[in-house]
């Protein structure tokens, strides 16, 4: 069982496998399952994030009517417009959009790791699916390659808001998702494991602040961030551009930022955003209290 | 490693917004709909910190009712669960309390009809999981990750070895185990975590053996 990015690449390489490969062959050892069963859930689990998208991309809202409609008004300017930062980008973004305002307004999704960060995965996976062409097969292992890294920042880190702020969460998925891009794209585990460790340096420190405490401002346009940032990311590995910083002690690094974060920035709607005046009259509104009573 | 599978990241599938005051609360409600063994008529729900404060917001009202209504998390129908409730006959009530609980996200419900009531106390600790602390005045500690079986029983010798040689019987293993009891001679709880989902027929034999008087399950 590998319990580190070093070791997952290296188990990758020695046996001249992807990095989906090493997982797939784990969870069928740990689970006592067959490939068929491990790579039949995850199928499934494709499924809900192809339908949560097709959903988001008609149009929803929220019951608090803080969020809804934006993954929709993206896919009308790109019609209309060429995006600065390019379709696949823009793609990419109202495809994570349209998974977070599903999520947001209690539609189905698949928590990539956690619901609140469920948009980054597959937000990009189904934005490089129109420029790689990638077999239903190669979609299922991006899952697992992303599940990999998850993996290894759940263990050794924190995949939770409450317990390392937004880093944890939209962080370690934009990370998982940029891996995954560089395996989809034909990059070697080395390169997954760069783009992972160029995409959680520049979320450090990202702190988790909803306003009224619900998952959707700014949870919604934070996973639109992450699928940029991971895309961008992804390309400069595939470029060559390695980190300085070895893949797991940008995890460690992660992990020791969220242990120092005061409580205000985890996920309890005290600090950052949520304790904006205008965070704070959302607030008001939402729960129908009157600001003055306080 | 608190992590095991690659399904703990890519997964679970649920109904948003919210695994911890969503997926989690769904969990408590169906817990507490498998130990009452039917549909409740009746269900005060008293919600205690952070699920007080935005319980509205997040569905876990909706949550706790579709559990209620045997819905898991990743089922639509949670959505439309008060209005179901309503129209099963089901008389639901809200409480916010102010008092501090050990845990922030905490739940505590007291379900019942003509023919029994049943209190429990949830709490939802992240990412979906959920854990429940107290039935009908027992403290427990249930992940109801595991099926499991409950048995209320007479606190006298020869409860616990009569309903192990059944299970034993029937080749069903135990992965944990916990015994409490209010006071010495009256009626305790023994909680049984077993590997595989237990069939009715095992559960009628239990409830037939020495000093047992009732029992529940919760499946997978």
């Amino acid at each position: 069982m590998f319990r580190n990015v070093a070791e997952l690449v290296e188990l990758a390489e020695s046996e001249d496998i992807q990095i989906s490969e090493v997982m797939i062959r784990q969870e069928m050892e740990v689970k006592q399952l067959t490939r068929e069963q491990v790579v039949g859930q995850m199928e499934k689990n494709l499924d809900v994030m192809e339908k949560a998208i097709e959903d988001g991309l008609k149009g929803v809202k929220s019951h608090s009517g803080l969020t809804g409609g934006d993954a929709v008004l993206i896919q009308e300017y790109m019609k209309n417009h060429t995006p600065l930062s390019g379709n696949l980008l823009m793609d990419a973004v109202s495809k994570a959009v349209a998974t977070n305002e599903v999520n947001a307004a209690m539609g189905t999704i698949c928590a990539t790791p956690t619901a609140g960060s469920a948009g980054c995965v597959p937000g990009t996976l189904f934005a490089v699916k129109n420029q790689l062409n990638p077999t239903r097969e190669q979609m299922v292992r991006y899952l697992f390659t992303s599940g990999a890294f998850g993996f290894v920042v759940a263990n050794n880190a924190s995949i939770s808001g409450a317990a390392g702020g937004c880093q944890a969460e939209v962080g370690s998925a934009a990370g998982m998702a940029a891996a995954a891009i560089v395996e989809m794209a034909g990059g070697t585990p080395s390169q997954s494991a760069e783009a992972m460790a160029i995409t959680l340096k520049n979320m450090l420190g990202l702190i988790c602040d909803p306003v009224a405490g619900l998952v959707e401002v700014p949870c919604v346009k934070r996973n639109a961030m992450g699928a940029s940032n991971a895309i961008t990311a992804a390309d400069m590995a595939l470029a060559g551009v390695t980190s300085r910083i070895p893949c797991d002690e940008v995890i460690d690094a992660m992990y020791k930022v969220g242990q120092r974060m005061p409580s205000a920035f985890r996920e309890t709607a005290q600090g950052g955003l949520a304790a904006t005046p205008t965070g704070r009259e959302l607030e008001a509104k939402v729960y129908g209290i009157s600001l003055e009573k306080e | 490693m608190k992590y095991r599978s690659v399904f703990d990241i890519i997964g679970p599938v649920m109904i948003g917004p919210s695994s911890s005051h969503t997926a989690g609360a769904a969990r408590i409600g169906r817990a507490a709909r498998h130990l009452f063994g039917r549909e409740p008529k009746y269900a005060h729900v008293h919600l205690y910190g952070s699920f007080a404060k935005t319980y509205k917001g997040h569905g876990t009202d909706v949550a706790i009712i579709g559990g209620l209504l045997d819905y898991e998390t990743d089922d639509t129908r949670i959505s439309q669960a008060l209005v179901t409730a309503r129209k099963n006959g089901m008389k639901v009530r809200f409480h916010e309390e102010d008092a501090i609980t050990d845990h922030p996200n905490t739940a505590r419900l007291k379900i019942g009809d003509d023919d029994g009531e049943l209190e429990l106390v949830g709490i939802s600790i992240g990412g979906g999981k959920a854990e429940i602390t107290e039935l009908n005045g027992f403290e427990l500690n249930l992940s109801g990750e595991h099926p499991a079986i409950l048995l209320i029983h007479n606190d006298r010798f020869g409860a616990i070895a009569s309903s192990t040689t059944i299970l034993a019987k029937h080749e069903i293993n135990i992965g944990r185990m916990e015994v409490s009891r209010k006071a010495q001679g009256e009626q305790a709880l023994m909680v049984i975590e077993v590997d595989q989902n237990v069939d009715d027929a095992v559960l009628n034999e239990l409830e037939r053996a020495d000093h047992i008087i009732q029992v529940a399950k919760i499946s997978e």
